[in-house]
């Protein structure tokens, strides 16, 4: 560096990542040959077919360090989302990462929410530091550990949905919040939808199928009562349990849409009022970017990685 | 590294550095000056300013730092002007530096390097829509932050970002620095109210980042552009996420005899499980300042009072408030006020907010400082902090968002003393030494404009920065837009030089 790294640098040695972990990662993801990272395969053909001459490999697992008190986790990329939150329901916590069968870092490089996300909140929020490896095999570093920060170009959130085609996630620092004391589904079939969502001041989730309306309730179980009732004025809703969480493809519609839903040819769906991601038997039409926003696209995908080695073959948002 | 180097040969002159005078430049108006008439013949006579003293005013900000070189001031009233604006900057071979209200505190909108056209976007100040099915509206990004929750109140929503500076500050200039406040501990800080950004690129391109929709095509530029202070391009429209007011909202005002208890009361209360919607610390000083200045019956003989606030149903926000009390009286509360309605509750928020205005009564000057460290080592870090104003001869008073753990110690001190800069600046160097070590950050919502980018590389490995400069670089190739900032000295968007002439198809 040019000399200029303010009064002494106590603390920057520590930045330098010396974990071996993370060294052999780097290693392992070299610095020429194309690569991608495997999670838990339940996303794998996100993005389109992988070039067949990539080598796949595997991120470190293992969580690294949880401060339930600063609602914080570090976890290598590799760890199934279900061991980390396995850990963090001891503690009374959770993430907004979905719980699928997948990976965390699999689910950042995805960058999809799940059903429950207006109570968990969203992936790309939940990503506080992301350390990756770079297409010249550099370990980078980008955020920080804390759940404010404003400090410099956020790489995380360009991490998130970016589907591994500009780095591969090796540790990350995740967000954590505190599990309601209460969790409870409500189905009704005779409900209008968006009536429900806007009868509870704040729902975690509301699921319509084109005839049934599931909502989810959580917190405080006189305010997940109270709720329950401002929820029957619109609906015969009766208590369920969880459902099984819906599948299909994705389709990523504006919330106001969803009144619409009939016009899109969707065949059965699955919509998340107030949210807009629908889960459909049929697959969304193609979208496009304008071609200036492409050509922002282009320039980022050149300056990460020129030569195209990275998860080569994807390309993020497409053939969900 | 050798990517590093690459751009580091490309270093021009001197980086800004905070506190050292930029080599002086008069404001001479060029009357015959053809970049103005370009200017003017696209925008209207009257909106593009180019008289001594309007570039003499938008050559600061609010913070301490000198004032930089404005170039014409534009003042567009459309995207198309910007758009404008943008093309004849770059057939001028001139960089633009956007501008809101001008309150930021790193520095973000001082312009540097060769008289930059300043494009204040103050005029494009309505608010376009409110769209209650998408959940969102559209706003031009010169609307104040405080009229748009006004705005926003009769549908029953608010926009939950509240900086202090909220009477004043644009929500272009929140999206630019992805501003924070008291209430962003429960509903987070800008990034996460934001689904959709207009900006008009560097090279005048208009392009829609982000969308209405769950999960936008493609990467999250959104998500990048907010927090890039200016330097990606222009933000000339914005949609923000529309919240829903609560129906109950309890404020308390919990007093301690020492600081340390009041910042053990707050990560007890997150270690708890709860989730206030704000939590707010004063110490002794400041709420002196603002007693006498609000009067809104903060106790003075209180070595610091944290202001907490539930929202939610009306019952559910009685068990924490519940909660918050016991916990604060654990840790040695010596009172416990709930505000009794709604009028009380203002006057304890008034007080709160207006604390920097306060201060103004204490002293001519004074310096907000702003890091983040973690919730559990927020009272080893004060302590540290009220030692490094001991050690520099300083005063300094405490009154931050401990939360979320982001620090905001203010340096009161009077300019014409002797020297004095000198031991502010070293006590702000110390400050964020201390944070760093605690595991914190450089800036939790203020940004690093020119204010902290020399710090930069103590949170930031050189390659860490190299990555950070190619986001830059994939928006603005040459480096049109807001040069000199947040990027330290070495890396090419921060060195204060000519444009570099680049072949047109770099646009690709
Ligand atoms: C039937 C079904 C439905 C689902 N529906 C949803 C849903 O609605 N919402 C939801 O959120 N999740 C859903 N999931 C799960 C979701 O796909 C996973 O949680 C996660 O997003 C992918 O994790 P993975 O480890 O399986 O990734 P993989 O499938 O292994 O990989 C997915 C992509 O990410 C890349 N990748 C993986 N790890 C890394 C890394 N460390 N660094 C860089 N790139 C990496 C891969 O190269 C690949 O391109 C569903 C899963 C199934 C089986
Ligand atoms: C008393 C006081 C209290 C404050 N309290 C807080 C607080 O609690 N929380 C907090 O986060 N901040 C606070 N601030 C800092 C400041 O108010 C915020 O950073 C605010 O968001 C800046 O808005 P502005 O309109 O004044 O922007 P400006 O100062 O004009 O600009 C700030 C940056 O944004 C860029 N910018 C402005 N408009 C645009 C646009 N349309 N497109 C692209 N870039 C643009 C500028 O280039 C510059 O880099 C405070 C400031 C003061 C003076």
């Amino acid at each position: 560096m040019s000399g200029d790294s303010g009064s002494g640098d106590s603390s920057s040695a520590t930045l330098h990542s010396t974990d071996p972990v993370l060294r052999e990662f780097a290693e392992l993801v070299g610095e020429t040959d194309g690569v991608a990272v495997a999670g838990g395969r339940t996303r794998w053909s996100a993005g389109g077919e992988l070039d067949s001459a990539a080598r796949v490999i595997q991120a470190p697992s293992g969580i690294v360090d949880y401060v339930p008190e600063e609602m914080i986790v570090t976890v290598r990329a590799g760890t199934p989302v279900a061991e980390l939150h396995a850990e963090l329901a001891a503690k009374g916590q959770r993430t907004g990462l979905p719980e699928r069968g997948g990976t965390v870092g699999g689910a950042l490089a995805v960058g999809e929410n799940d059903v429950t996300v207006l109570g968990r909140g969203t992936v790309r929020s939940a990503l506080l530091q992301v350390r990756y490896v770079s297409s010249e095999g550099r370990i980078v570093n980008g955020g920080g550990p804390t759940v404010k920060n404003v400090t410099g170009f956020d790489l995380p959130r360009l991490m998130v949905g970016s589907l591994g085609t500009l780095g591969c996630l090796a540790e990350v620092i995740v967000r954590t919040n505190p599990i309601p004391t209460v969790s409870q589904w409500y189905l009704a079939s005779d409900a209008d939808p968006f009536a429900s969502y806007q009868a509870v001041m704040a729902p975690s989730a509301v699921v319509y199928d084109g005839t049934n309306t599931l909502v989810l309730l959580e917190g405080h179980a006189v305010d997940v009562d109270q709720q329950a009732g401002e929820l029957a004025a619109t609906g015969s809703f009766v208590e369920v349990g969880p459902p099984s969480l819906p599948t299909g493809h994705r389709w990523s519609l504006p919330p106001a849409e969803l009144k619409k839903i009939a016009t899109h040819d969707t065949g059965a769906f699955n919509a998340l009022v107030g949210v807009g991601t629908v889960w459909a038997a049929k697959p969304q039409p193609a979208r496009t970017l304008s071609p200036e926003v492409q050509a922002v696209h282009d320039r980022m995908k050149m300056q990460f990685d020129p030569t195209g080695r990275l998860n080569p073959g994807r390309k993020p948002g497409v053939n969900r | 590294m050798a990517s590093f180097l690459k751009s580091a040969a490309s270093a021009g002159s001197a980086a800004y550095d905070s506190f050292r005078r930029l080599p002086g430049r008069k404001f001479e108006p060029a009357e015959t000056d053809q970049l103005v008439l370009d200017l003017q013949a696209a925008l209207t006579e009257d909106r593009v300013r180019n008289d001594s003293a309007q570039r003499a005013l938008m050559s600061h900000d609010a913070s301490v730092f000198d004032g930089g070189n404005a170039g014409p001031v534009c003042y567009p009233e459309t995207t198309d002007e910007v758009v404008a604006i943008m093309k004849i900057a770059e057939r001028h071979d001139r960089a633009v530096v956007p501008r809101g209200a001008g309150t930021g505190l790193a520095g973000g909108a001082i312009p540097l390097g060769d008289a930059p056209v300043v494009i204040a976007v103050t005029k494009m100040n309505r608010v376009l829509e409110i769209d209650e099915d998408n959940g969102i509206a559209w706003v031009e990004p010169g609307v104040i932050n405080l009229d748009l929750t006004n705005h926003l109140k009769p549908h029953g929503y608010h926009f939950a970002p509240d900086p202090s500076s909220q009477q004043v500050c644009t929500i272009g200039g929140n999206v630019a620095n992805n501003s924070g406040g008291p209430h962003c501990l429960a509903y987070g800080v800008t990034n996460a109210h934001i689904m959709a950004l207009e900006v008009v690129s560097p090279a005048g391109d208009v392009l829609q980042l982000g969308g209405l929709d769950p999960e936008p095509l493609g990467l999250d530029l959104r998500g990048v552009f907010v927090g890039s202070e200016g330097t990606l391009g222009v933000t000339t429209k914005v949609a923000v996420k529309l919240t829903r007011n609560r129906p109950g909202v309890r404020t308390l005002l919990l007093s301690f005899s020492s600081v340390r208890d009041a910042a053990n009361t707050v990560s007890g209360v997150i270690a708890a499980g709860v989730v206030p919607a704000a939590m707010e610390v004063m110490d002794a000083r400041i709420t002196e300042a603002v007693e006498n200045y609000v009067h809104a019956g903060y106790p003075t003989d209180a070595a610091a009072v944290l202001l907490a606030e539930v929202d939610g149903l009306e019952s559910g926000v009685d068990i924490d408030a519940d909660q918050i009390r016991a916990i604060g009286l654990a840790n040695n509360a010596t009172d416990v006020r709930l505000a009794a309605d709604d009028t009380e509750r203002a006057l304890l928020w008034k007080g709160r907010k207006t604390a920097f205005g306060a201060i103004a009564q204490i002293a001519p000057d004074y310096y907000l400082h702003d890091t983040v460290v973690p919730r559990s080592a927020l009272a080893d870090v004060l302590e540290e902090v009220y030692a490094i104003a001991d050690r520099n001869d300083l005063l300094i008073m405490n009154v931050f968002h401990a939360g979320d753990g982001n620090l905001h110690p203010l340096i009161i001190f009077d300019g014409r003393d002797p020297g004095v800069l000198d031991r502010v600046h070293q006590a702000g160097a110390e400050i964020i030494t201390a944070s760093l070590d605690a595991g914190g950050v450089l800036s939790g919502e203020h940004g690093i404009g020119v204010e902290k980018q020399k710090f930069m590389s103590r949170m930031f490995t050189d390659d860490d920065l190299d990555h950070q400069n190619r986001v830059r670089q994939a928006f603005d190739p040459v480096c049109r837009a807001n040069p000199g900032k947040v990027m330290p000295m070495g890396h090419s968007c921060a060195d204060i030089q000519q444009l570099r002439a680049v072949p047109r198809d770099v646009w690709g």
